[in-house]
């Protein structure tokens, strides 16, 4: 046993470690990521490591290796459990023998998601048990907890921390790793593992048979647990748990929601105790709707009846609030105060020398007045240059594209996905674009990388997720193969050779696919990529900011002329820009 | 509120808040004391406003609230003032005095802010300004700023400086002990006279 001070992530991929995980598949999303990240570079792993080109993947690849008896992890974020959400439905049918943990990880205010989607809900439709932890120690010891569970009922397990369980930090008790030892065996039985409607009927009957066992096995576990101590209660889970029992006045009662489904003849009994109850929880009413349930008329207070918001996430002022407001705490501990007014934004910018923010203004330069569809990833930042229209979920631009292209609005349609993106669900838009004779283009930023969520490989790479070199994917044979005739690469970097390959798109009918192709900066600097850097010659710069509307972090204005700072990589983008033809290579002094 | 020490770390992407929470993490637990944290991830870009916040003590939820850090370093001059309100009142405000200007305000052409003008504005906190790159490239590398910044603030902090040294030598590349812990001690050094 070690005491560390850990993210959330660090401590599940720990706590994985611990019950010698032997398979673990995910595919990169925040605040899920580092999970995976942490796992593959552990030296002398005794696991099979993937990531997946997308959550379905990922989840069918573990689950197979949960039906040959291994423990298997799956790591994605909530909306990649809308991808995986086939797969998952059926999988509590077929249940499965070595222990399988799906970790789902819900981002409440949206911080880096396109929804505020609830993980539990889907434990709830699929019927498998859900852990929410409320700690960083909670999720570290959920995770470990996953496996015996899953393996207990053959069923697969979903952990659902938030993004202020994935990436807050905290002092950890530790267990020791262990290897994974399990060889995989696959037994074959048509009856559990091939669900034609013969054999799913019956699989079916059998999952809701389990469901009373595994209610009360949860609260036997500790995980939903309660304390009376006074006449009214505050019944809490997750993150918002934490911020109840720091403001909990003495002479409330409180239960804590670590796990679903809940034992209703236990919630019942505890609310039968006392005069009315608070509901605190993020994200949809999943407790406070079971506690509804069982109320019988005792007073309940939380989300539908206006007490508590459905939207954002809770924060220990927003749920002392909710608490004064029910009539549980006197008076607000945090007064109000007023942030600082009118000061400069600073909002995440596309990097100096990003080969998105070049790849845009060549698009903008070409396609004036076009229909950007775009999709999720670094350059969704094109917002900030109006080259992005539309932005729904992964691999949503090709089709979004193509179903504008068909409404009849006779203006061209350029839209945008990153290399990850499109190998993730943007391949099967194109195959459908083509097919129905869509006039589209579609420009495929690829950088070789999986960029936002910190640089995942993906099968464009090269490497696998463990190290190992692969042989990258070719996006032009790809495109090709889909019946696309018009496929070309260009060098962003090159304004002038990327402006000529659009205005050629342009001319053309059908769907074209212009490949951007250019590394990461983030990623050229770590491989040692040196370029010159660029210097304004202040005497020629006549300060008519065309390279300062290109919008990159390194161009700053001083005395109203440009002038090119530090952060700059090299890129030559601006270079090619100015009019005035001021800005050159740094000459070192 | 519950006894805990509240510290918000601020900045800028790539400047170094995380390996700075971690020190302080280190640190608790060579006392021995829990500690909790909460930072800004995601978007793996440089440039946008980041935050860590370290509960030294705690015990609960990991986010400080408005109004109630006892200690705000931020690693540039302009985040000082944008999280300032989160300073409870007679609470220590540490500040690197280097301003980096957000792209924003030459893009939609804002006022650009001066040093002075913010500095000013900070006044009423009684900051400990330093130039933490200056000092930094002094004890042998830009990079150390974020330990200088530690280092200014840590006579405000309920921790053992040896801890805080310890912990510095165990996070920072091994090559690069000695000038952390330079900085970390001239960081301290100048905090003392703030």
């Amino acid at each position: 046993m070690e005491r560390k001070y850990l993210l959330g992530n660090e401590a599940i991929a720990h706590a994985a470690l611990e019950s010698g995980v032997d398979f673990v598949s995910g595919y990169p999303g925040t605040p899920s990521s580092e999970i995976i990240d942490t796992l593959r570079v552990q030296p002398d792993r005794s696991f099979y490591i993937e990531w997946s080109v997308n959550e379905k993947v990922a989840l069918e690849n573990a689950l197979a290796a949960a039906w040959c008896g291994i423990r298997a992890l799956c790591t994605m974020k909530h909306v990649g459990l809308n991808v995986a959400s086939d797969p998952l439905m059926t999988s509590a049918y077929t249940g499965v023998t070595g222990g399988f943990v799906i970790m789902s990880a819900d981002d409440p205010f949206a911080h880096s998601s396109q929804n505020e989607q609830d993980s539990r809900c889907y434990a709830h439709f699929a019927k498998v048990p859900c852990l929410d932890p409320a700690s960083v120690q909670e999720a570290h010891d959920m995770m470990r907890d996953a496996f015996p569970l899953s393996e207990e009922f053959g069923l697969p397990v979903i952990l659902r921390p938030t993004t202020r369980i994935c990436h807050s930090k905290g002092d950890v008790v530790l267990g020791d790793a262990v290897p994974g030892t399990r060889k995989g065996e696959f037994h074959k039985d048509p009856r559990q593992y091939v669900v034609i409607p013969a054999h799913t009927r019956i699989l079916h009957k059998k999952l809701n048979e389990k469901q009373p066992a595994i209610k009360k096995r949860l609260v036997e576990r500790g995980y939903n647990r309660c304390e009376i101590r006074g006449r009214i209660a505050v019944i809490a889970s997750g993150i918002g748990a934490s911020y109840v029992e720091e403001l909990l006045p003495a002479g409330i009662s409180f239960a804590k929601i670590g796990a679903y489904p809940i034992d209703e003849d236990w919630l019942e009994a505890f609310i039968k105790k006392h005069e009315k109850i608070l509901v605190i929880e993020e994200l949809a009413p999943e407790v406070e709707e079971q506690v509804r349930q069982v109320s019988g008329g005792i007073p309940v207070f939380g989300k539908k009846n206006g007490y508590a918001p459905y939207e954002g996430e809770l924060s220990p002022v927003l749920v002392a609030a909710i608490m004064v407001r029910a009539g549980f705490l006197q008076k607000n501990p945090f007064s109000p105060v007023e942030p600082e007014q009118n000061l400069p934004v600073r909002p995440p910018i596309l990097c100096a020398g990003c080969l998105h923010r070049a790849t845009f203004f060549a698009i903008k330069k070409v396609f004036k007045d076009a229909i950007y569809p775009s999709d999720i990833g670094c350059y969704t930042l094109g917002l900030q240059l109006g080259v992005v229209d539309t932005t729904i979920c992964m691999g949503a631009s090709i089709t979004v594209a193509s179903g504008i292209a068909h409404s009849g609005d006779p203006r061209d349609v350029v839209c945008t996905i990153g290399d990850s993106t499109f190998l993730h669900t943007g391949i099967q838009g194109l195959i459908n674009a083509v097919y129905n004779g869509a006039n589209m283009t579609v420009v495929i930023l690829d950088n070789r990388i999986t960029g936002m969520t910190g640089h995942q490989p993906n099968p464009n790479t090269g490497v696998t997720a463990s190290g190992v070199e692969t042989p990258p994917i070719s996006l032009d044979a790809v495109c090709r193969a889909c019946g696309v005739t018009f496929v070309e690469t260009v060098d962003p970097f090159d304004i002038a050779g990327t402006v000529n390959v659009l205005a050629e798109a342009k001319k053309r009918r059908g769907v074209k696919v212009i490949i951007a192709k250019q590394m990461c900066v983030i990623m050229a600097r770590r491989a040692g990529v040196k370029r010159k850097h660029f210097a304004v010659n202040g005497d020629v710069c006549t300060g008519c900011g065309t390279c300062v509307r290109f919008g990159c972090p390194a161009i700053e204005v001083v005395d109203e002329k440009a002038r090119i700072t530090g952060l700059c990589s090299g890129c030559s983008v601006c270079t090619q820009l100015c009019p005035a033809g001021a800005i050159g290579p740094e000459v070192l002094k | 509120m519950t006894g805990s020490f509240d510290i918000l770390i601020v900045g800028i992407g790539g400047q170094g808040t995380i390996l700075a929470s971690n020190i302080l993490g280190k640190a608790c637990l060579i006392e021995d004391r829990h500690v909790k944290g909460a930072e800004t991830h995601g978007m793996a870009q440089r440039g946008g406003s980041v935050e860590s916040h370290i509960r030294i003590g705690g015990k609960f939820g990991p986010l400080i609230m408005p109004g109630q850090a006892d200690l705000l370093i931020s690693f540039d001059l302009l985040e000082a003032l944008r999280y300032s309100h989160y300073l409870k009142r007679g609470g220590r405000m540490v500040v690197n005095r280097h301003l980096v200007l957000p792209t924003s305000v030459f893009t939609q052409k804002i006022a650009i802010p001066t040093e002075e003008e913010i500095s000013g504005r900070l006044k009423k906190y009684n900051p400990c300004l330093l130039d933490a790159d200056q000092i930094a490239n002094e004890a042998g590398s830009v990079l150390a700023q974020n330990v200088v910044m530690l280092g200014a603030a840590s006579g405000a902090m309920p921790l053992k400086s040896e801890s805080l040294v310890a912990a510095v030598k165990e996070l920072v590349p091994p090559k690069t002990i000695a000038v952390n812990t330079k900085a970390f001690d001239m960081g301290r050094e100048f905090g003392r006279k703030c």
